[in-house]
């Protein structure tokens, strides 16, 4: 599927994130829980985003969403949303009601909690409404419950449905719902954080393959939010890796896959079963992940990392080009040009990369 | 529907226990009501009367309990609930007649008037939490913790007796013939003022307390953040998803609290004498007026009931999960 959707792909950024820095606490000693953080977001594109809990994931969505809340502070950085008449703006500049007309609009949110995401005292239909009503200003009420009813039915579920409330709906029909609301609009970018954690794996492959399905068909761009990598190798264009509020690895997915550059996106691929290929031994990653409250200098994954050098503890490294890259040491190769890896392993001098992250 | 049937089978089943009790209670008292009577009166009953009283009260006809029981509910089905001693020989049905309207009037409009009060100021301040609005809290908070008889009698001191602002006591100008003239509508507000007003001060707290503390819980609910990133106006996300499911438990203990309006103000309308219901019953207690005290008991656990009744329904009409799928 990843192939078949690349060629739609085009470099046209729709969502770029530029140096965005989270905070969490006001007080004079504040966690800095994304630091940072740089993304871009391709028209027509599925980006993945993996990493263990806690790295600063779904933070990410909610700040480039300004969703945050409290105690979470943005401290820096930009978010840039072109629109559709090809005009950007700063999502973390806009005025309270230009934000407002901006979400749902051009960017939507599935988000983890299929289960607390509906309001269990509306019926389903009510709440799919009310977010078209508020956007479509004189659009009469029925026109709303028609457009409602096509939604469902675009992700399997009787029209009929939409008088039911969210407790007489499985977890799967649920989600389903969220999806079909978070399309309601045809947003731009539609983002999912953990879209299918709380289902079950037959659901969890049915409803990610029908948004597949409907990104083809509609022609938003995703943003994807998992833990699983193996699943994100599945359905991505490119995939972000993050580790302690930041990105380590950024390339496409399939390179990810096959020819992770950085120590710990080799780590979390062991760490999860291959969906094809011979059977390997699962190795995790040893140690957890470092105390955002108190960072040392260096790299964040220098503890746990198995090739870790004297510079990696004083220095932190920064995202850039890998060690194949043609302006690189290693063997140069045109496919790693787009790749990114914030590792000393690839810097200038630093010898030979290990032969498990060369491949 | 089952549901419904469910229900008045319950309060049915309730209500009749709590009648045979009110039934039952006073039969268990030592002494019978003539010689009370007689005693109360203090020599001014001839004891030759003796004889006629227990006619009058219906004592002269041996019947066995259970025959006075079905009288008892006979006599109830006809509104009747006997005479009261003290205002003898005034039927008891009219004395709490006239008390109840004036206890619901005046609490029940200062219940509801605090409920909304408090509940507004608690989505307000458990929407914007961390704001100086929090300064509301501890305020409030204090005039529920003091004594109820003390708010009272504070308010009196300071605005009846050193402002003069308001009449100390009293439901209305005893110069005024109670009818429905913008005089006399008037008067009631204005004598109902100050205990209105203690009722308000004692009891809003809560409904600030219960309701801030549901905000906050529900304001971090994913359907809330869902809400924002619907990109709803701002008023719709507080109201319509925040404070609509905030409100669920308020709304149970307000139906209670209209349960305890007619039992729960007999301090208030003794410290202020208003002619309601507590003020009967406590003039009843203390001159020993059983056929009295026994119609309060009735009126005031009828009331408890009616409101858990409201409640019951207002909890389902409010919240879909606690229907049964029929």
């Amino acid at each position: 599927m990843s192939a078949m959707s690349a060629k739609t792909t085009t470099a046209e950024p729709v969502l770029e994130i530029r140096d965005l820095s989270v905070d969490y606490g006001y007080g004079d000693d504040p966690t800095h829980v994304l630091r940072n953080v740089s993304l871009t977001l391709n028209r027509g594109e599925v980006l993945g985003l993996a990493g263990e809990s806690g790295c600063g994931k779904s933070t990410l969505a909610y700040a480039a969403t300004r969703l945050l809340a409290p105690p979470g502070i943005i401290t820096s950085g930009e978010v840039l949303l072109t629109g559709r008449d090809g005009r950007r703006a700063d999502l973390l500049g806009l005025t309270d009601g230009q934000l407002r007309s901006t979400r749902w609009q051009d960017v939507a949110i599935v988000f983890q909690g299929a289960m607390s995401s509906l309001n269990p005292v509306y019926r389903v239909g009510r709440q799919l409404v009310d977010g078209i009503l508020a956007h479509r200003k004189g659009m009469p009420r029925v026109q709303a419950e028609e457009r409602a009813a096509e939604l469902l039915s675009m992700v399997g579920i009787p029209a009929d449905r939409l008088r039911s409330y969210p407790h007489q709906l499985s977890g799967g029909m649920r989600q389903r719902v969220m999806i079909a609301m978070a399309l309601a609009l045809e947003p731009q970018v539609l983002i999912m954080d953990e879209p299918t954690t709380a289902l079950d794996v037959v659901m969890q492959r049915q409803i990610l393959e029908q948004v597949m399905e409907l990104r083809d068909r509609l022609g938003f761009s995703v943003i994807f939010i998992t833990h699983d990598v193996s699943l994100l190798v599945e359905v991505a264009d490119r995939i972000a890796i993050m580790y302690a509020g930041e990105i380590v690895e950024q390339a496409a997915a399939g390179d990810v896959y096959r020819r992770p550059r950085h120590p710990y996106s080799h780590g979390l691929l062991g760490s999860f079963p291959p969906l094809h290929g011979p059977r390997r031994e699962l190795s995790g990653i040893p140690g957890s992940p470092p105390d955002l409250r108190r960072l040392a200098p260096g790299c964040p994954f220098a503890a746990r990392c198995p090739h870790v050098m004297d510079v990696c503890r004083t220095d932190r490294p920064v995202l850039g080009p890998t060690a194949f890259a043609s302006t690189g040491p290693g063997v140069a190769t045109a496919a790693e040009d787009g790749r990114l890896v914030a590792c000393h392993l690839h810097a200038q001098g630093s010898g030979p990369v290990p032969k498990a992250l060369a491949r | 529907m089952t549901f419904l049937l469910r229900r008045i089978a319950f309060y049915a089943l309730t209500a009749w226990a709590a009648i045979t009790l009110n039934f039952i209670v006073p039969r268990l008292l030592p002494g019978d009501p003539v010689t009370a009577l007689m005693g109360r009166m203090q020599g001014r009953i001839d004891s030759n009367a003796e004889q006629s009283l227990r006619v009058l009260f219906g004592l002269d006809q041996d019947l066995s309990l259970w025959q006075q029981y079905t009288a008892y509910w006979a006599m109830l089905f006809r509104g009747d609930l006997g005479l009261s001693f003290t205002h003898f020989p005034t039927p008891v049905a009219d004395i709490v007649g006239q008390a109840l309207p004036w206890t619901v009037g005046l609490v029940g409009v200062a219940t509801i008037i605090a409920f909304v009060l408090g509940t507004l100021v608690g989505i307000a301040i458990g929407w914007r939490r961390g704001t100086w609005a929090d300064g509301i809290l501890p305020v409030s908070t204090f005039f529920s913790a003091v004594p109820y008889f003390w708010v009272g009698l504070i308010t009196i001191t300071v605005f009846a007796v050193n402002l003069r602002w308001f009449p100390s006591n009293g439901s209305y100008d005893r110069g005024l013939v109670p009818a429905f003239t913008g005089e006399f509508v008037g008067s009631v507000i204005y004598y109902g003022f100050l205990p209105a007003l203690t009722v308000v001060l004692s009891s809003v707290a809560g409904w600030i307390l219960g309701m801030r503390n549901m905000m906050v819980t529900v304001s971090s609910e994913d359907y809330v953040t869902v809400a924002h990133a619907k990109g709803l106006p701002g008023h719709q996300v507080v109201l319509g998803y925040a404070a609509r499911n905030a409100i669920l438990p308020q709304v149970s203990s307000f139906a209670l609290s209209l349960g305890f309006v007619v039992g729960g103000t007999l301090i208030m309308e003794m410290v202020f004498s208003y002619q309601g219901i507590g003020y009967t019953l406590y003039q009843a207690v203390s001159t020993h007026d059983y056929p009295l005290m026994q119609g309060c008991f009735l009126v005031i656990t009828l009331s408890v009931l009616v409101a858990n009744i409201i409640a019951d329904f207002a909890y389902v009409a409010l919240d879909p999960r606690t229907r049964k799928e029929d």
